[in-house]
Parts: structure tokens; C-alpha cells; sequence
């Protein structure tokens, strides 16, 4: 091995062949390289295609010799992401690109740079009634903290991964197998987590969670209270009283405002667990993976005797999961005892329905990062003025083409849906830290203003002409072009 | 960071395509499917743990071979040895010049140790390794310019053939070369010998002292490249007629020793859109029919 290196050599760890790489040039595989002094994937440079439909498939990294057809895009038809772009960071130097184009007679300006994220995590949303865990547990890859349980929502529950702390703060492992974890969610690929005292997840950005070996199909229609709000006219008067069962909030029709509203007579039913306001009940039962996400498999452990001086034969009974996966059907004997019998058809149609109304249960990736730093130099002499712009809404930020949204307060703190981004989007660097693209767009004359480096805007068609690093994708369907001069009214 | 091995079908659900760091395999086989499917599986499977196994002595197979030279342990390391071993006597080289022929005949050998397939290749960044059952056959298309791909030649290579690798080297491919040939492509017994003479030849086409010739030391590009100091070709001005001529003439000295020697088969040598081929029987009528009608790819 030699001995001795300039100083800026890298020595890149992506495999096991550790390539000393010197700056400007790239490793054995040609796939990561020295961009000035930092270990950077070189994968090409993407522009998005607007003409192209979503439905076009991407083409991965590794076709992309003779899988491209060369055709370049004109004018305003192509946005230069930054993915592949490479950065200048942290030196105070101009972007990689600073490119300008004719957007509906409106000159606009697009800055464009990987950032190098140190301060970065993601925040991922599980749609799932199953318990992940208790609220502020740490959640593990590999055996490594990389983040920690936080809020339940509507039908989800919410992860925090990634952040300073555990990228830098941690021992060394910790740092890489966090930045490992963050850049395979951010390219989609499937992760496995696991969560202190509770589940095994395995995660992929845009795909159902899969909760200790068992894939999520749907996402429950509300919670039990609310599905009886939404269902009580479809029920009145083809049966006498509805429990959803639910393990955050259980719902019973006759009790329900929904149910007095409509004139539901007193049924005499009655729940275990703790009421909270009419017809809406806390822990029925324990958590777990029966019933509306309970523990329970049999609805009628949740009932207690029907009460004799309201209560009478044949009353007709309906119990539901909140995802209408699980129903029973009942009608109460001479002595006010349920006994199952089969949903007639009248019910039928409203149960269908529950399930109809459900969601498939998905896992959402938003990257957020903070490009509050001295990132922002590439874009202008006086980085403070950016920040200011991105606030006022005279510039976009965009991450890879995909609309960012801007969190108030100080810096320019994002947060971005990875799954609108194009593949691969992301890298890193073995500080650890993510690399992502950013882009940042405004009326040049603005950007002028800002302290912009203005003398190192080139035209579009300049940058279009540099094709051999280049890549066309399509613009994903949803996005807004981010490119198209801003309508201030109509931004929110 | 490791990056985990690729594994995965092409788009065109029949080509394999294996990858890990500088790695990168494409493998077709024929035969019955169940077949097909357990040769591509055993593929796979080996090749999880080539990359860790060549690093693991990587700094030898980066030394220069001579006769005497400690013996690397690996299977793979092994064949890359064996392979630049007829050249340690008169030339530098280092094992790493037979390491990717080396890698597709292993990948190669353990498909067809594993299955019955009527034929497979695979192909390990234009080294690569054959299999052919009774009267199964491949064509082959040449191609000297790798940034401009189009069929400069074409072979058939049938059963009977004592012919089961293929390679091509050239200072425009990815691994440095010490000559100035766009593309030199060697067939020979197996991929490993293939590998390392296409280096050997490669290096032998050339013009030294020529002023348009932009050479660099490797290590000035790669710090840790097995070439050290050695002067490696970045770029090549326009050359006169005689000087190409020169230039292939020397690298035909060099092929048709190897031949001699029962090193190479055949071999056909590129340089700035002329070919010289040391070619020995019925290719020479495939071949020159190619050349005739150049076909794009």
C-alpha cells in the first residue's frame, strides 16, 4: 500500500476493496468518487422530463449505459435536479449549477447542489392499529439506537429516525448504521426496525408495513366512535344497536350522539371499560392484534349483561371491527343473553361498506433536513438573504424536482415525500451524512437582488449540452413543475 | 458503508445480473427451466462472497507475480495467478490482470456444477466465460470502442472449439492499460487466460516515446492501482498510417508468440479504426465477412 497521499485523497468504504480515490477522479467501480475532497456516488446527473408520464419506469443506476436514448429535452420542458450534481459545500463557492430558463416569458433561475446533511432524519408514519411500542422507546436497526417511538395517529403511528444525535452524537456504529438505515428509507428500500418491548417492522417508503411477520392490508375507517358516526343512518332501523369496537375508542350506536340524533331507542347494552362521553368507551380491552387492536377474538367479552329495564328479546345486535374485517351478528334470547346468529343481508352492505371506506395501510418517508448552513453560500454571497426568499415565497425549494415543505421559523428547515422523489435519489458521505439533492428556483431578477452569483448563470441549453453524465426521468405525476413561475396567491 | 451484492433478473426476465463493488456480471444460460433457475441460484450464491474473498489478500494479488511468488490461498486468487504466470518471466504483471476472466469462469464452473444447461456465458464487463453442451454454439460481436459501441467483428464459436473465453482489453476500458490499442479481444481455452493475455497484448500495442500520447503514472490516478509508477495511456492523438500500422504490427509480434506458446487461439487488434487479427482457421471467413458489412448494435 503506499504510504503517503495528497491530502485531499479519500478512502472510500462502499466495499470491501477500500479504493484510495483522489479528488476528481473515481473509485474502481466508477460508481463513487472524490468531488472535492468528499466520497460522493456518482450516479448520473438526473433532469426531469416533464413530457414523459409517470407510468414511465425509471431506469436504475445500473442500466443506464445504452438504456437512455440520448434525447434531450427543450426549454422549459427540462428541470435540472441536483441529483448527481455534486456540491460545493462547504466551500463559499457558486453551486454546480446555476441555470437559467425562459419559463412563461419569465426568466427564472435554478440553483442547484447536493447538500450534505448532518442535521437530518426521517419521520415515518406506519399505518397500523397493531402496538408498535410504547411512546418514546428507542427503535433499533441492527441492534443500533437510529431513532425512537413517538406519537400514535389517526390510524398510524409515528416513528422519528435519524437526527444529529444519533447520526454524530452516538459511538461510531450507531452513526453509520443510522446514516445506513436513513439513506436505504430515502431510496426505498425496505428496512427492518425493531422497537424496544414491542414490534419487528419491516418498512419501505410507499409500501405496507410489515408488523412482526405480518403484512398490513388496511387502515382502519376511524376510530369506533367516528365509525359509528359515519355508518348510524345506514344502521338505523335494520338493527337495534352497533358496538365498533375499537381498542383506542370503542363506539356503541344507541349511546352515540350520532344514534340519539337519529332517534335510537336505549338498548340497555353495556361495555366494559372506562366511558368517556356518551357512547364512546376507553380500554375495552387490551391492546393486540384481535379485534379493532385489541386483544380480544371474541366480541362478547366486551359486554357486560344487557340491563332488564331497557333491554328485551330479540333485539338485534351488530358487533364491527373498525376495519370491518371482523363482524358477528346477534339477537338476544328470552333471557337478554346474545346468541349468534347470521348477518342478514340488510347488514350486509353496510359492513362491505366499512371495509370499502379503509384505506390501504401504507408507510410514508418524509426526509427532513436543514439547509439553514453555509450551504446556502452556493447560492448566494449573503446567505441570510436566502433564507428570507425561501420565507417571503419568492424562491421554491424543491428536492430532486419533488415540492418541499418549509417548516417556519428560522433556517430553511424541509421536509420532503421520498416517494415522489426519482430513485435513488440520495447518498452519503462517511462523516456520516446524508447527501441530498436541492434545488432552489426564482425570478432571476430576484435572484440578483438576493446577491446571487450571478456570473455563473448559464442558459439551460449550455448545461443540456454536458449529456454524457446526464439522465432523463419523468417528472412524477403529482408534483407541480418546479419550474413554473409562482402564483403568489395560489401558493399556500 | 458496505453496499450489499446486487442480484437480480434483467427486464428482459432471462439475463442474471450480479453486482457488488467493482464486480459487475451478466449471465445467460439455456437449457430446461428448472435448470436455468438452479444454475442462476448456485451462481448467486457463490458469488455473495467473491469480493470479500479476493480483498482478503488483495494486497498480494496487487503485487507483481514472479516465479517464486508467495501463492495466494483463494480458489479465484489461485486461477488469477496461474493465468499471468507464463508472463512473470519477461513482463510486470500482477495477478489482478486475470481477475475478472477469473471470477466468470468460477461463477461459470459452479453453474454447470451444479445443472445440465445446454450453454451460458457469463460476462464480467466484456471478460467472458463459456459454456457450450454438445453442437451448441455462441456468435460473438466485437466491439473496439466501448463509448461508441458498433460490431467491428463477429465470431462463431461452436462446441468443437477448444474455446471457452473471451476477453478484451484496451486503454479505453476500465482498468488502465500500458498500451495504446482501442481494443485488443483474445479467445482462448478458458476466460482466465483470455484475460491476462488480452492485457499482455494490449500493453504490446504500442508506439513508446510518441509525443501524442498522454500517459500518467497509475498511481497519480489511483493511488492504490497494482500498477504503481508505471505509465498508463489517457489519451491518444490522431496517428499517421504508419505509425497505427507500428503500433499493430508490435502487438501482432506479441499475439503471435502468445499463440506459439498455445496461450491464446486467436486475437484481433484495434487501433484507431484498424484491425489486425492472428486469426487460425474458419473464423478468418466469419470474421472478414463482418468487417465488410460493419453493423451497429
Amino acid at each position: 500500500m503506499p504510504d503517503v497521499f495528497p491530502p485531499d485523497t479519500v478512502r472510500c468504504d462502499a466495499c470491501p476493496v477500500l479504493c484510495y480515490i483522489k479528488r476528481g477522479h473515481a473509485g474502481a467501480c466508477d460508481r463513487y468518487a472524490n468531488v472535492e475532497g468528499q466520497l460522493v456516488r456518482v450516479d448520473p446527473h438526473i433532469l426531469l422530463d416533464r413530457a414523459k408520464s409517470q407510468g414511465t419506469p425509471l431506469v436504475p443506476f445500473l442500466e443506464r449505459e445504452g438504456d437512455w436514448d440520448g434525447k434531450i429535452m427543450k426549454g422549459q420542458e427540462t428541470f435540472v435536479t441536483a441529483i448527481g450534481a455534486g456540491t460545493t459545500y462547504p466551500d463559499y463557492k457558486p453551486a454546480p449549477f446555476i441555470v437559467s430558463s425562459e419559463v412563461e416569458g419569465v426568466d427564472m433561475v435554478t440553483v442547484v447542489t447536493e447538500g450534505i446533511f448532518s442535521y437530518c432524519g426521517v419521520k415515518l408514519k406506519i399505518d397500523t392499529d397493531r402496538h408498535l411500542g410504547p411512546e418514546r422507546n428507542l427503535v433499533r436497526a441492527k441492534g443500533e439506537p437510529v431513532g425512537h417511538v413517538t406519537t400514535a395517529e389517526y390510524g398510524s403511528q409515528m416513528l422519528s429516525l435519524g437526527g444529529v444525535h444519533h447520526l454524530t452524537g452516538g459511538s461510531k456504529s450507531e452513526g453509520r448504521i443510522t446514516c445506513e438505515t436513513l439513506l436505504d428509507l430515502c431510496n426505498g428500500k425496505e428496512v427492518e426496525l425493531t422497537i424496544d418491548e414491542g414490534a419487528g417492522v419491516r418498512v419501505a417508503a410507499g409500501k405496507p408495513p410489515v408488523v412482526n411477520g405480518q403484512r398490513e392490508e388496511r387502515m382502519r375507517v376511524g376510530c369506533g366512535s367516528a365509525t359509528i358516526g359515519m355508518f348510524a343512518k345506514q344502521w338505523f332501523g335494520k338493527v337495534d344497536d352497533v358496538v365498533v369496537v375499537d381498542d383506542h375508542i370503542t363506539g356503541v350506536l344507541s349511546e352515540h350522539q350520532a344514534g340519539k340524533l337519529l332517534g335510537v331507542r336505549e338498548t340497555g347494552i353495556a361495555i366494559q371499560g372506562r366511558r368517556s362521553t356518551p357512547g364512546r368507551y376507553f380500554q375495552v380491552a387490551e391492546p393486540g392484534t384481535g379485534w379493532g387492536g385489541t386483544n380480544i377474538s371474541d366480541p362478547l367479552t366486551i359486554l357486560k349483561p344487557f340491563k332488564p329495564k331497557f333491554a328485551w328479546p330479540r333485539l338485534r345486535l351488530l358487533m364491527v371491527s373498525t376495519t370491518g374485517e371482523q363482524f358477528a351478528y346477534y339477537e338476544l334470547d328470552e333471557e337478554l343473553r346474545p346468541v349468534e346468529k347470521e348477518l342478514p343481508d340488510a347488514l350486509k352492505e353496510s359492513v362491505g361498506r366499512i371495509r370499502e371506506n379503509c384505506e390501504p395501510a401504507l408507510t410514508t418517508v418524509l426526509f427532513m433536513g436543514g439547509a439553514g448552513g453555509s450551504l446556502r453560500a452556493g447560492v448566494t454571497e449573503n446567505p441570510v438573504k436566502l433564507t428570507d426568499s425561501v420565507k417571503r415565497k419568492l424562491t421554491r425549494v424543491t428536492c430532486g424536482g419533488a415540492p418541499a415543505y418549509i417548516w417556519p421559523g428560522g433556517g430553511i428547515t424541509f421536509m420532503v415525500d421520498v416517494t415522489r422523489m426519482p430513485e435513488n435519489a440520495f447518498g452519503y458521505v462517511p462523516t456520516p451524512a446524508l447527501v441530498a439533492p436541492i434545488e432552489f428556483t426564482l425570478k432571476k431578477d430576484d435572484y440578483a437582488v438576493l446577491g446571487g452569483h450571478v456570473a455563473y448563470v448559464r442558459p439551460l441549453s449550455d448545461v443540456l449540452k454536458e449529456k454524457e453524465r446526464q439522465r432523463q426521468v419523468a417528472s412524477h405525476a403529482k408534483n407541480p413543475w418546479p419550474l413554473k413561475p409562482r402564483n403568489e396567491s395560489s401558493e399556500s | 458503508m458496505r453496499d450489499p451484492a446486487l442480484i437480480r433478473m434483467l427486464p428482459d426476465g432471462h439475463r442474471l445480473h450480479l453486482h457488488d463493488g467493482p464486480i459487475d456480471l451478466i449471465i445467460e444460460a439455456d437449457g430446461s427451466p428448472q435448470a436455468v433457475s438452479a444454475a442462476y441460484e448456485a451462481a448467486a450464491r457463490r458469488f455473495v462472497s467473491i469480493l470479500d474473498e479476493l480483498c482478503d489478500e488483495l494486497p498480494l494479488l496487487r503485487a507483481r507475480a514472479k516465479k517464486h511468488s508467495e501463492r495466494p490461498c483463494g480458489l479465484i486468487a489461485q486461477r488469477m495467478f496461474a493465468a499471468v504466470q507464463p508472463y512473470s518471466e519477461d513482463c510486470f504483471i500482477t495477478p489482478m490482470a486475470a481477475v475478472a476472466g477469473s471470477v466468470a469462469e468460477t461463477i461459470l464452473e459452479t453453474m454447470t456444477a451444479t445443472a445440465t444447461i445446454d450453454r451460458a456465458y457469463v460476462n464480467n464487463g466484456g471478460d467472458i466465460a463459456l459454456h457450450l453442451a454438445d453442437s451448441q454454439s455462441y456468435k460473438i460481436g466485437m466491439v473496439e470502442r466501448p463509448d461508441r459501441p458498433s460490431l467491428f467483428g463477429a465470431a462463431e464459436i461452436t462446441s468443437a472449439d477448444p474455446l471457452r473465453g473471451l476477453a478484451t482489453s484496451g486503454w479505453r476500458g476500465r482498468s488502465f492499460s500500458l498500451g495504446i490499442a482501442d481494443a485488443v479481444t483474445v479467445l482462448a481455452r478458458c476466460a482466465s487466460t483470455a484475460d491476462a493475455a488480452a492485457t499482455v497484448i494490449a500493453n504490446a500495442v504500442n508506439l513508446p516515446d510518441h509525443p501524442g500520447i498522454t500517459r500518467v503514472p497509475a498511481r497519480e490516478i489511483a493511488p492504490d492501482s497494482d500498477l504503481g509508477d508505471l505509465l498508463v495511456t489517457r489519451g491518444v492523438g490522431p496517428l499517421s498510417q504508419s505509425e497505427i500500422d507500428a503500433a499493430l504490427e508490435s502487438g501482432l509480434f506479441a499475439a503471435t508468440a502468445l499463440r506459439e506458446r498455445g496461450l491464446i487461439h486467436s486475437a484481433a487488434l484495434c487501433l484507431q479504426g484498424h484491425t489486425r487479427v492472428v486469426l487460425p482457421f474458419l473464423l478468418q471467413s466469419s470474421f472478414e465477412s463482418f468487417q465488410r458489412s460493419l453493423l451497429h448494435a
